[in-house]
């Protein structure tokens, strides 16, 4: 099974994989949301959706249907 | 006189640029709208060292210059226009000091467009909490730029600011980064094909369809044997543009920027962890609505109390000291109670501006939007219809124009099409003055009655306005691509110029706008009160002198049963008798009609309506609120004002959409009739409907 950031746990970290671009909204990429970059779960809503995330140091927070769409690597 | 230097304010949302903005304009600033689209447009005057001015414009947030909503496009729009008033001379780009990688995605940008753009690193104060150091030295070389340490909220660096825009011509316009990198070959073909043209305008062009001079979109795909690319191709080509920037401001933070996380502590680690968790989340939430309904009927009792009886007793004073005739009538008895209608509700309306206001400096609005997606999400709406859902309880028609930051098309019309429902200031004065006259002054359970009835009141208003978009959701067949994607800013303590400020201005805005339509519709409806057709009306002295029995009538007097009579047979009095019938199964009277019909121009009018009529058929000195209290049912006998009737009222005013200029707002942004008259009449329709089945189970 492909690892994405859907799948982090609170605290975790990874790091963004190359992905197919045309499914990310271009905004979650000008955020900071870019391959190579660290990502870490803070915190999650009731179901784990939305996910509030730390970025390259920036925060935000995403639906878990875009979560799905980022693969990550842990560390 | 030297010309104004134009600068614009330029900056990603919640970088402060609205406190540097304030500092740097004070009180001289005007609010407006951009022609043609209904986003505020925020102006000021700026005094220079020597004598010298600058407009200076505080444009819309954004994250980058590929707009994704119009607020965004307003800020593309002006840079890509040489032509346009407010084009800068020179652009400010406010960044923060904790965010600056993010934020500098954005000046880049900008920096390309070949504009004198100067830097603020905004925040500064919060640099030695943060361990974080800079070179400014290698960043001004770096970004061919000047930077301005600024802290707004400790007004430091503000003077050093000014002193730069006043330089602007020392600043280099050459681009720190050359998007045309990004394809080389593709550029080079642009560059061919349009000689006379800023590459990155082009390119901004291409990519988003803005029209500049007389190239646009269009005339590219025709022109020159030019081939543009499939909108694919050009996201790609987007996506590299962002990474190529990223690339450069990360190889510019590690020789520029410092982080020494020894020195770090984090408050927003620790908040989050209470403020956004799955149960105390919710709770604090929860509380957070309570304290503020409570505070705003508890607090405002006092001044409110004192502008009622102040305006009685002016109309008192006008009309013994002026001359007695229609002119003075018109004052004492049209205009002043009129007005007196609107000003007294002004500190409830300031005091909800200035708790939203709170929320939202303070980053704790976020964390809302957060909490509230997933539950959102299942009635058709999405965490971000919350903020358009709490403005609400100000204004309508600021809440539809906040529904703009929804990316998915059917989410913001449905938050559109519901927000009408949520309870706007405008019903609040409705609301108070029924609540005073039928729910008993008592505490239950430590919380006073009144203002826990306002609140299930509140509460009503969001549920119908969840219900509703539940079933919208299920009826409504759009699709549309949905996404979601919201900052997590730090939390900061609210700036107090900023709070005052909103405060001043929003109330204001308020105030001046209903203002307008009151007073009209005061003037109005005096007239139509005092002056009636044919005999019954102008002899009304005699009819009713001659039928007076003194015996019978024991606890009225002559006067009053004149001013009573000449009340039925005016043309407010006929016209209200012919809506009689409607109204009656619901509990009220004619006069309440009247009230309930010039309420569609704007619901605050209600109480002023009421006002101006019972003063007509009164001498004394009474506030509204007796005066309500005192007036008896024509048909049932006993107060008009029961709790069967107090609760049908309530429940009209809650569900009706009574607001002209909430209707027009949602013409204009959803650009179609068929919304705005589908709200008028569904809503009226069911409020009509919820009312009378409430009269009639409660009488």
């Amino acid at each position: 099974m492909k690892l994405t950031v859907a799948h982090l746990q609170r605290g975790q970290r990874g790091i963004i994989k190359e992905f197919i671009v045309d499914k990310i909204p271009l905004k979650l990429l000008e955020m900071g949301c870019l391959p190579g970059n660290l990502v870490e779960l803070v915190q999650t809503a009731p179901f784990r959706d939305p996910m509030y995330l730390n970025i390259n140091g920036s925060h935000l927070a995403i639906r878990k249907e875009t979560a799905l769409l980022i693969e990550i690597e842990l560390i | 006189m030297g010309k104004q230097i134009n600068v614009s304010l330029i900056g990603n949302p919640n970088t402060g640029k609205t406190s540097v903005f304030n500092q740097l304009t004070g009180l001289n600033q005007q609010v407006g709208n951009y022609p043609g689209i209904t986003v505020e447009k925020k102006s000021g005057v700026c005094k220079l060292p020597r004598g010298l001015k600058a407009h200076i414009l505080d444009l819309p947030g954004t994250y980058s210059l590929n707009a994704s909503s119009l607020d965004e496009n307003v800020v593309i729009e002006l840079l890509l226009n040489k032509n346009d008033r407010d084009f800068p001379d020179v652009a400010v780009v406010i960044s923060d000091v904790e965010n600056l990688k993010r934020n500098l995605l954005l000046f880049t940008q900008i920096k390309d467009l070949e504009i004198p753009t100067i830097l603020v690193i905004n925040m500064a104060d919060r640099m030695v909490r943060k361990g974080i150091s800079l070179d400014i030295g290698i960043l001004e070389a770096k970004l061919n730029t000047k930077i301005a340490l600024v802290s707004a909220r400790k007004n430091t660096g503000i003077e050093e600011l000014k002193e730069m825009i006043l330089n602007y011509r020392q600043i280099s316009t050459e681009p720190c980064l050359h998007a045309s990198i990004m394809d080389p070959e593709y550029f080079g073909r642009l560059r061919k094909a349009f000689p006379n043209q800023s590459l990155y305008k082009l390119w901004l062009v291409i990519t988003q369809d803005v029209n500049f001079g007389n190239v646009n979109r269009h005339s590219l795909d025709n022109g020159n044997s030019f081939h543009t690319k499939s909108n694919s191709d050009l996201k790609r080509l987007q996506q590299k543009e962002t990474i190529l920037r990223y690339q450069f401001i990360n190889g510019l933070l590690k020789e520029g920027l410092k982080v020494d996380l020894k020195s770090a502590t984090d408050l927003r680690i620790r908040l989050d962890r209470i403020l956004t968790h799955r149960v105390w989340g919710y709770v604090i939430f929860f509380m957070v609505l309570l304290l503020i309904f409570q505070a705003i009927y508890n607090w405002s009792s006092y001044p409110m109390d004192f502008i009622d009886s102040t305006f009685a007793s002016l109309s008192e004073w006008t009309k013994n000291m002026m001359p007695a005739g229609p002119f003075t009538n018109l004052i004492s008895e049209g205009i002043i109670p009129g007005l007196g209608g609107i000003v007294i509700f002004i500190p409830q309306i300031a005091f909800l501006f200035f708790f939203i206001s709170l929320l939202e400096e303070s980053g704790y609005m976020s964390r809302v939007v957060f909490l509230m997606d997933r539950i959102m999400r299942r009635f058709g709406l999405s965490g971000k219809s919350v903020v358009p859902l709490v403005s609400g309880t100000a204004c309508a028609i600021p809440a539809v124009m906040a529904a703009r930051n929804i990316e998915n098309w059917k989410e913001r019309l449905i938050t559109i099409l519901v927000v009408p429902f949520t309870t706007c200031s405008a019903r609040l004065p409705v609301y108070l003055i029924i609540i005073a006259l039928v729910i008993p002054d008592e505490s239950f359970l430590g919380f006073n009655l009144q203002g826990l009835t306002l609140m299930l009141l509140y509460l009503l208003g969001f549920g119908t306005a969840l219900v509703s978009a539940w079933i919208l959701n299920k009826i409504l067949k759009i699709k549309s691509k949905s996404y979601f994607v919201i900052e997590m800013p730090n939390y900061k303590l609210p700036m107090v110029k900023n709070v005052a400020i909103n405060v001043v201005e929003k109330t204001k805005s308020f105030v001046l706008g209903a203002g307008k339509i009151i007073l009209a519709i005061s003037i109005i409806l005096w007239v139509l009160a005092s002056y009636g057709p044919g005999d019954s009306f102008n002899n009304a002295e005699e009819i009713v002198t001659s039928t007076y029995n003194a015996e019978a009538d024991l606890d009225s007097d002559l006067e009053e049963e004149i001013a009573s009579y000449k009340l039925e047979h005016s043309y407010i009095g006929i016209l209200g008798r012919g809506i009689e019938p409607a109204v009656t199964p619901l509990g009220y009277d004619w006069k309440i009609g009247i009230a309930i019909v010039s309420s569609f121009a704007a619901r605050e009018v209600f109480v002023g309506t009421l006002a101006t009529i019972y003063s007509v058929g009164s001498d004394e000195q009474e506030t509204i609120k007796n005066r309500m209290a005192a007036e008896v049912n024509p048909i049932l006998g006993g107060p008009l004002f029961t709790f069967a009737s107090g609760i049908s009222l309530l429940l009209f005013y809650a569900f009706a959409m009574q607001c002209m200029s909430t209707l027009a707002i949602v013409k204009k942004e959803t650009n179609s009739w068929k919304w705005p008259i589908l709200q008028l009449v569904i809503m009226s329709a069911f409020a009509y409907v919820v009312a009378l089945i409430a009269f009639q189970l409660l009488k």
